[in-house]
């Protein structure tokens, strides 16, 4: 009965990446958030058409969309938005770096990830400081 | 399938069939430029919504009526909903393993991309022309 044991050690091991066994680590998160925010900007794509296409059917097309975006839980959605397109970028950036072959080393991947994650949240807030000063409510 | 030096099929006819040597890196490099081009793009987009915000409906029409800005607009829509389909074909490759539903999933994917780049041109070109 060696086979079947074996055969069960085998099924037993852990596929990477496997949320239950490995300890979350912040290169993990930042591989998992990557796709996971490629996949939200998608539906931010969609979002964006929709506004392009109510800009292009006449202002009261447009002036639903703004009250739908302009809602409280609009611009928490618009937000969220925010944050996965500078996340993704981000990170983005920091996977060209690994395919130019350099920042694979551990502390190096750690850092980055970590330095990945505050620019993004900062360039988040930014931005919307920037946009409510435009529309002069600050 | 007998790979040993007494195997009559030569090496050509055993690779046959097995994937083309020429373009498999298309998908990679293509993700790549698109990720490139997107970094620019993106900052260009999030600026010019950010510093639009609140502003009146006829606004946007008039800044997507300047051929500079609908031009950017054109190139972001379209590069990063290319870029989008690449990322989503990887990961159905990744989680489907049953053979039709893989297919119909990554024709879905295609007709979805092509859809809304088709969809955000027209909305841009109307409003710049």
């Amino acid at each position: 009965m060696a086979d079947a044991n074996a055969s069960l050690r085998r099924t037993a091991r852990p596929l990477s990446p496997h949320l239950q066994i490995w300890r979350w680590s912040v290169t993990m998160f930042s591989s998992i958030a990557h796709r996971v925010t490629g996949i939200v900007l998608g539906a931010g794509a969609l979002v964006l058409a929709w506004w392009l296409i109510a800009a292009g059917l006449g202002p009261g097309d447009l002036r639903t969309f703004n009250e739908v975006a302009g809602h409280w839980f609009g611009r928490l959605v618009l937000f969220g938005f925010t944050l996965a397109l500078m996340f993704h970028m981000l990170n983005g950036v920091r996977h060209l770096v690994w395919d130019a072959g350099a920042g694979f080393e551990p502390a190096t991947a750690r850092r980055t990830g970590w330095a990945v994650i505050v620019i993004s949240l900062v360039l988040t807030l930014g931005t919307w400081v920037y946009a409510y000063m435009s529309m002069g409510a600050l | 399938m007998s790979h040993g030096r007494d195997s009559l099929r030569t090496p050509l006819g055993r690779v046959r069939g097995l994937g083309s040597a020429k373009r498999g890196t298309g998908h990679f490099v293509v993700q790549r430029v698109t990720a490139i081009a997107l970094v620019p793009l993106t900052l260009w987009f999030v600026w010019a919504v950010a510093a639009h915000a609140g502003a009146p409906v006829s606004v946007a029409g008039r800044f997507l009526s300047h051929p500079v800005n609908s031009g950017l607009m054109l190139l972001f829509t379209a590069t990063a909903i290319w870029h989008f389909k690449l990322g989503v074909q990887v990961v159905i490759e990744d989680y489907i393993t049953a053979e039709g539903l893989k297919i119909a999933a990554l024709l879905a994917n295609i007709f979805f991309a092509v859809a809304l780049i088709a969809a955000c041109a027209l909305a841009i070109l109307k409003l710049a022309v």
